[in-house]
């Protein structure tokens, strides 16, 4: 009888232990500050409790619960859906007794390294508490439609197992690295430069590169990565970039470029455009590139990948980076995009072209 | 005299028995070939264990003397020197040649070419009998290129089982025939003639389909993408599009379909429109202007 109560009594406790653990203090504490507010929203959305963000959001805002939760985890298999809030900071613009703004600058970790998004905040005291005014993503929605779309895409006969010996295979196709530069920046050295695919078939390209101290000796390999678009149409050129942390180019006596290309079935879609592209001041007084994306196609891209190459007047590139954007290209809609440009850099930018990579949830190839 | 008569018989019976030995003399063929059965001719009396030993394999077996030894044909599949040997000691050696050629084994490279190019089209062909036996004869081998109507035709003698021969490319783009044949063998390779870069690129606005309604832009289209000898520039090609107006600047790499390529661009008064393929550019078109 002791044992069978002592067997009752530890279940009980599990299940409450059990019960403490899973079940969240959905607990709403009122903000008394702006950035009280602000913080608070966005704590909650870092312990995954949307609900206790949403009773941090202003009535005012008419944003309803489903609208908030994907302005927060994102929606249509976009990166934000695979991100999560690491960090939030916080700086009170300007202050009254009954309105705010509040700069927030939150940090998402995803699979493509940290994101971060800058927002300004309207903060609006309420029955004595503050509360956030949530301006939503306002995204338009397309009237029910067929987009006719005229699907281009390479297939591929390879060689057999019982083909002869002499049977040729399909041959990988010819890139040519068409400019390179070599660059310190950061305490490191920096390869960069475009590739282009010359041949009539699409290839999966990487570039990569070995750097050769004084005496021909190998000091570092490295692949350019995700600076680069992976895949080539016919004629189509991507800019790569190559970084070698912690080298000198004093050491480097040359570099050794690789360009390799597998031929690849490919489709010729979705066409994305870069729409309005223009250098300018970001709120905080960077220089940016930005513009918008229009993805031209009928199907969703999921994740957009925006690659940025920067000229100087003598049209050699000087610079590549690189920015994922955290919303989906639905489409024949428009969505911004930002690339940050080093200020030591943009002065001496004359030309840039931008090209943009894509990933779907739903595309085979 | 007794042991002189047991000396004499025994040598009378040493001549016999060498004289039996020669008699067991091995005829070997002349014109063995490749997968054909041969003969080779014996004297003498009795069994023997017989070996044949060649570059594909060896066999053994029991045969009568003064009997053709049959030579089957699996046994003589492979071409090359091959050595027959008795139990009782004799030996022969014969050659077996390949049988005629049945099979051609084709290289041609590359497998994409650029149109109008002299000599970059290669071609060896390898002639080979029903067994893999390399035809060492020479042997006539004609190459056949073949695209949209215009042909090239070359025949050449192999040395040693291998003919060769170097083509040009096409003007015409296509997948051309390229075609290895030696007596009524034929193999079939496709070499891509591929159109150069695109020549006088020129583009135009036109007027939005009905699903293009809700673009809230332009539709600008090329005519018909042609390289300088009028083929047509592949499908998928990357063209891209320009728009310089007040709100900065708008590119689409749009794809060549159906020979044309097309984009949308966002409706601009006063701006520019531009195209280029490469590294060649085409006209240029002010959006509510003229060209």
């Amino acid at each position: 009888m002791k044992g069978h109560l002592l067997a009752i009594g530890t279940f009980l406790v599990l299940v409450v232990l059990v019960a403490a653990g899973t079940v969240h203090s959905t607990k709403f504490i009122p903000a008394k500050t702006p950035e009280g507010a602000v913080r608070s929203l966005f704590d909650s959305v870092k312990n995954n409790d949307v609900t206790g963000a949403y009773a941090y959001v202003s009535p005012a805002s008419n944003v309803d619960n489903a609208t908030f939760l994907k302005d927060v985890n994102g929606r249509d298999g976009s990166l934000r859906t695979y991100s999560k809030l690491e960090n939030v900071d916080t700086k009170v613009l300007n202050a009254n007794g009954n309105e705010a703004t509040v700069r927030t600058t939150t940090k998402w970790s995803t699979a493509v390294g940290p994101m971060f998004d800058t927002r300004d905040l309207k903060v609006a005291k309420e029955d004595g508490d503050w509360k956030v005014v949530w301006q939503s993503d306002k995204q338009a929605t397309l009237p029910p439609q067929v987009i006719p779309v005229n699907y281009l895409r390479w297939d591929i006969i390879r060689r057999g197992a019982e083909d002869d010996w002499g049977a040729q295979n399909v041959e990988s196709p010819r890139v040519r690295i068409i400019s390179m530069n070599a660059v310190e920046k950061d305490g490191g050295v920096i390869i960069l430069g475009e590739v282009r695919n010359e041949d009539t078939v699409p290839g999966f390209v990487s570039v990569g590169a070995t750097l050769l101290g004084k005496s021909g000796e190998t000091l570092a390999e490295e692949t350019s990565f995700d600076k680069i678009s992976h895949t080539l149409l016919p004629s189509e050129i991507s800019p790569y970039r190559i970084d070698f942390p912690k080298r000198k180019l004093a050491d480097v006596q040359s570099v050794r470029m690789q360009p390799a290309a597998l031929l690849i079935p490919a489709s010729a879609d979705p066409v994305i455009g870069v729409l309005h592209q223009r250098l300018e001041k970001d709120a905080s007084g960077r220089t940016v590139l930005r513009g918008e994306l229009m993805n031209q196609s009928g199907m969703t891209v999921n994740i957009p990948h925006v690659l940025a190459t920067y000229y100087d007047d003598a049209g050699r590139v000087i610079w590549v980076s690189d920015a994922y954007s955290d919303k989906a290209l639905l489409p024949q809609t428009p969505v911004p995009f930002s690339v940050d440009v080093r200020e030591d850099l943009a002065k001496n930018v004359h030309s840039y072209r931008v090209t943009v990579n894509q990933y779907s949830i739903d595309r085979v190839q | 005299m007794r042991r002189l008569f047991w000396v004499i018989s025994a040598l009378a019976a040493c001549f016999f028995a060498a004289d039996v030995a020669r008699a067991a003399e091995l005829q070997a063929p002349q014109s063995a070939v490749a997968g054909n059965a041969a003969s080779i001719a014996t004297s003498g009396s009795g069994d023997a264990t017989m070996y044949l030993i060649g570059p594909g394999g060896a066999a053994k077996r029991t045969v009568k003397l003064g009997q053709a030894l049959e030579l089957k044909a699996e046994e003589l599949r492979a071409a090359g020197r091959y050595t027959v040997l008795l139990s009782t000691g004799e030996k022969a050696d014969f050659f077996v040649a390949p049988a005629k050629p049945k099979q051609i084994a084709f290289l041609a490279r590359p497998s994409r070419v650029p149109v109008a190019k002299p000599g970059v089209i290669t071609g060896v062909a390898f002639v080979f009998d029903d067994f893999k036996n390399l035809v060492l004869e020479a042997v006539p081998v004609k190459f056949d290129l073949s695209v949209q109507g215009t042909n090239a035709s070359e025949t050449v003698g192999s040395k040693l089982g291998i003919a060769w021969t170097k083509m040009n490319s096409a003007s015409k783009e296509g997948a051309a025939q390229f075609v290895a044949s030696a007596g009524d063998v034929k193999v079939n390779r496709v070499v891509q003639q591929t159109a150069g870069e695109p020549c006088n690129l020129h583009m135009k606005i036109v007027p939005a389909n009905a699903g293009e309604k809700d673009t809230h832009g332009i539709v600008v289209e090329t005519d018909p993408i042609r390289d300088c000898s009028g083929n047509a520039v592949p499908d998928g090609t990357i063209v891209t599009f320009s728009l310089v107006d007040a709100k900065g600047r708008t590119t689409v790499d749009s794809r060549i379909k159906k020979g044309v390529a097309r984009a949308n661009l966002p409706a601009s008064p006063g701006g520019m429109v531009s195209v280029a393929a490469g590294v060649v550019s085409g006209n240029e078109l002010h959006v509510g202007g003229g060209q």
